[in-house]
């Protein structure tokens, strides 16, 4: 027991890894949020009508709305006047290579690991790195031109694609479909912005990573993928923040739109600052993911790793609107300290013949509490929907808290349905048979966890699952019993 | 007209139905009873009708249900001209019980004493117990039922006035069941509200068994609610037969509370009602303790039953077990919810929950929302639900033994069924339960069997 403790005094100790600040000059507007910054924002980044209407028509929607208080978790309130809306790294001007780039800023991505440079080029990853707001850098943009793919950070898409924007934006998350998808929609800065044409598929994996980095700004990203018939592409999506003190809300919003045989796969490693080992501080993660799988034999997989933030409340979601479309949901949630997270999917069968899978792996530890909610929807007319959900919790320590709630609501009798759950905590006869055979408590608890996650961080890309094991390492194995 | 606006409509109109008629009420009820009164009431105002938004009510949405409700209440018992003895007949003739009657939630004052309790046993009417035995009602009544977190529960509060009141003392085994039938009746649309208590002191054994019908056609609206007490040692069964007709509304609520080394059952089987709603609340208060959990929903036609549970885990070393089936046929729907809560200091816990369901129909709909919360490590919990059809493979595999496809399906779905109806721990019951369940399954009880109405065409 007094083993158990020292180790988890251990972890509970460990300092935040990647906390520090870059001196930037931002362009900053001021505290507050009314119509006139979003047309302020919106004229800053030169947007043409539909763009402001959609902003607008959120925000007035918003502003009738009211903060929802149905998950398991414990929000200080949030003061949204107290927001900086929108904060730009200052544009020096068009960037051509690297040498160009603020080297202080390439020192930040070096701290984080960002493939950017030269060498990183070998990993085959193109990065649209997004400092706060607007997207500074992008590389292998001319590799993917070739083929058609359109990769650009999306205030660069609304000027030179604004129809394909325009089309697809709101298709999947409505700008008026939750308080913070409104919120998100009224004021984001900017984002990603991918289109894979007919019949291509993406020959490397996307990326970008998103990074908090001035005081006090809220940040408000979309992202914005669409995938045309029978292509394919791999996205990742990765964060690392700084250390803060105050409360950092980020409400962000991705859509994915899948055509016809087309199949998106979207990665997350999100390690945003979680606050220190007393609670204090720690970003707010309020985020809408949903994919649309709108083709027929059209296929999203979610595959997340979510290790930081001092609140986590997101519901990566798939809607299945055609016939023999495939959605899988993969998750490992890991929450810490005072950690927060109330996490999980939404799964809606409208087509038929349409499949999902749920597989959830929660970790809690410390004083935190980790819950799944999901939700499985069969709609009347979605014959043959098949669902499969598992949601495993492990708990270590007896100060945390492990939740599930799970809803299923079916419509269709020709529908099968699944759902399981179990909690439980590192077994002693697991550690005893380990330490038998020479291994240390604190090795056996690390590769049982890293064995009781395997199932999901399988899914991810390569150079994401050697990421996600060590943020795993970091957050928990080798300090706790 | 809106939502909000309808519920603030019906909030009101139950509001000031109380105040108008709050000295009926009270006239003769126990001071226990009409003190808990007034703070319920207030408490229903605060929580409001719940409809579709409120998480506990989301697959049953009552303010829809209320909305156009204007039932007849009954405030004062009212005799009956005809023995309900002789008009109703147990449908489980070799059941040999220590049978009660109520009408319209008042105890039947044509009940006969009851000769076969042992010594101390009480049951009798609760409005005359709490005048009887003022300290032990006290000591009990509204202990478990918290008007404060179920706007079912402050409306039964605010209106309750009779019910059944079953005392059982220290180390007495009452050996045969205590059956409560409670009988709607009456003219026209009528609204009742039961409220029983039941104790049960240390080492005590007894089993009780509430079947709920309807005599005539009419539209009635039950609010039923059952607050147990269970002692240390103490080994309790509840068993609930709802057998009403499908114009009626059922809302029955059970709360328990078990102390030290205790072991309960709970069963309920709905057979049939127009909207059940069933509210299940057991908290274990002591170590060692066991709850069992059982239900069964056999629905057709427009049906609906909705079962909502909540074990609260409180110390260490307990086991709960739930297992709920629902079999839905036509356009019916259905509802579980059940919620675990394992507490910090409830370490060496087992909780285990089930909910398994089959869809006869394309039109049929079910919605299930198993859940856990659980605060402590030093626990095996797990919950599972599904949603399905008649397995197809077994069925090919019975018909390709020469059973016909009908009676197939029949041996499979009595075969699902039956998991929950083996664990009625009354034999006689137990053989009836599975008669009347594969009658049901049949179509042959396609009326409340019973009924002398012919209501369903």
């Amino acid at each position: 027991m007094e083993d158990q403790n020292k180790l988890l005094d251990k972890v509970t100790k460990s300092e935040y890894q990647y906390g520090f600040v870059t001196n930037i000059d931002s362009d900053t507007l001021g505290k507050g949020l009314n119509e006139d910054v979003i047309r302020w924002i919106s004229a800053k980044k030169k947007e043409p009508q539909f763009m402001l209407d959609f902003r607008l028509k959120a925000y007035r929607k918003w502003l009738e709305m009211e903060m929802p208080d149905w998950a398991y978790l414990k929000i200080p309130e949030i003061d949204y006047q107290d927001i900086i809306y929108y904060s730009a790294p200052k544009k020096k001007k068009e960037l051509q290579s690297l040498d160009e780039v603020d080297p202080e800023l390439l020192s930040t991505f070096e701290k984080l690991g960002i493939p950017l440079e030269e060498q990183k080029l070998l990993a085959g990853v193109a990065v649209d790195a997004v400092m706060d707001s607007v997207s500074v850098k992008t590389t292998f943009k001319e590799t993917l031109a070739e083929k058609g793919i359109i990769f650009s950070s999306f205030s660069e898409a609304v000027q030179e694609h604004p129809d394909l924007v325009q089309k697809y934006l709101g298709m999947s998350v409505p700008s008026t479909d939750n308080y913070f998808a409104a919120l998100n929609a009224a004021v984001f800065s900017d984002g990603s912005f991918v289109y894979i044409p007919k019949g291509v598929r993406c020959p490397m994996e996307l990326s970008t990573y998103f990074r908090i980095n001035a005081a006090n700004t809220g940040q408000f990203e979309r992202t914005l993928i669409v995938a045309d018939d029978d292509s394919y592409v791999s996205y990742l999506e990765g964060c690392t923040a700084p250390m803060r003190d105050e409360n950092q809300l980020h409400a962000a919003v991705v859509e994915i739109i899948a055509l016809d045989r087309a199949e998106v796969k979207y990665s997350t490693v999100q390690n945003w600052y979680p606050g220190d080992e007393n609670g204090k501080g720690g970003i707010y993660n309020f985020v809408t993911k949903r994919g649309l799988c709108k083709g027929e034999s059209s296929k999203i997989f979610w595959n997340q790793v979510e290790t930081g933030s001092a609140i986590t409340w997101k519901y990566p979601s798939c809607i299945l609107l055609g016939d023999n479309s495939v959605a899988e949901f993969n998750s490992v949630a890991v929450t810490n300290n005072y950690q927060q997270a109330d996490t999980g999917t939404k799964m809606v069968h409208i087509g038929k013949n349409t499949k999902s899978t749920i597989v959830s792996k929660g970790i809690s530890a410390g004083k935190s509490d980790n819950s799944y909610r999901g939700l499985v929807r069969v709609a009347p007319k979605a014959e043959n929907a098949r669902n499969f959900s598992q949601c495993d919790s492990l708990l270590l320590g007896d100060t945390c808290g492990a939740h599930t709630f799970p809803y299923i609501e079916v419509s269709n009798n020709s529908s099968v349905v699944e759902h399981e759950a179990t909690t439980s905590k590192i077994g002693e006869d697991q550690i005893f048979y380990c330490n038998q055979r020479g291994i240390s408590t604190q090795d056996a608890v690390g590769m049982i966890v890293n064995g009781y996650a395997r199932e999901v961080i399988n899914k991810l890309p390569m150079e994401f699952a050697v990421e996600a094991q060590k943020l795993l390492q970091i957050s928990l194995e080798g300090s706790v019993g | 007209m809106t939502e909000a606006k309808r519920n603030q409509e019906i909030n009101q109109r139950l509001a000031n139905l109380f105040e108008s008629n709050v000295h009926l009420l009270e006239d003769g009820a126990g001071g226990v009873l009409n003190d808990a009164r007034k703070p319920a009431i207030e408490a229903f105002r605060k929580q409001g009708i719940p409809d579709f938004k409120t998480e506990n009510y989301k697959y049953t949405n009552l303010a829809k249900i209320f909305a156009n409700e204007n039932h007849r209440r009954v405030f004062a018992y009212e005799e009956s001209n005809v023995n309900l003895h002789e008009l109703f007949q147990c449908d489980v003739p070799e059941l040999d019980t220590n049978l009660v009657m109520l009408t319209n939630g008042w105890y039947y004052s044509g009940n006969e004493q009851l000769t076969e309790l042992p010594e101390g046993v009480v049951v009798t009417s609760l409005r005359k117990a709490a005048v009887e035995y003022p300290e032990l009602v006290e000591k009990y009544y509204g202990k478990m039922a918290d008007p404060e977190k179920d706007p079912l529960t402050a409306l039964n509060t605010a209106f309750a006035q009779d019910g059944v009141f079953i005392y059982v003392p220290r180390s007495v085994v009452v050996e045969k069941p205590i059956q409560i039938i409670d009988l709607m009746r009456g003219g026209e649309n009528t609204y009742a509200t039961q409220r029983n208590l039941v104790i049960a002191e240390e080492n005590s054994q007894v089993k009780v068994i509430f079947c709920d019908h309807t005599l005539d056609p009419q539209d009635y609206m039950v609010n039923n609610l059952t607050e147990a007490h269970v002692g240390e040692n103490a080994v309790v069964d509840f068993y609930n037969l709802q057998n009403q007709h499908n114009k009626a509304v059922n809302l029955t609520g059970l709360y328990i509370r078990q102390e030290r080394n205790s072991n309960v059952l709970t069963n309920t089987l709905s057979l049939h009602g127009g909207i059940v709603r069933n509210n299940l609340n057991v908290l274990i208060d002591g170590e060692h303790a066991e709850a069992n959990l059982y239900g069964l929903a056999l629905t057709d036609k427009s049906q609906h039953v909705d079962n909502f549970t909540f074990v609260e885990h409180a110390h260490p070393d307990c086991q709960s077990n739930q297992l709920f089936k629902n079999v839905l046929d036509d356009q019916s729907t259905g509802g579980f919810t059940g919620r675990i809560h394992v507490g910090r200091g409830a370490h060496g816990t087992l909780a285990y929950q089930r909910n398994n369901n089959v869809l006869l129909t394309g039109t049929a709909k079910m919605n299930t929302k198993p859940q856990l919360v659980i605060d402590n490590d030093d626990v095996k919990c797990s919950h599972g639900a599904t949603v399905g059809r008649i397995d197809e493979e077994a069925l090919f595999y019975l018909k390709s033994r020469g059973i016909a496809e009908r009676e197939a399906r029949l041996m499979l779905m009595y075969a699902f069924a039956h998991e929950v109806l083996q664990e009625v721990r009354v034999e006689k019951l137990g053989e009836r339960i599975d008669e009347l369940v594969n009658k049901r399954l049949r179509g042959e009880v396609s009326k409340c069997h019973s009924c002398v109405m012919d209501c369903e065409s």
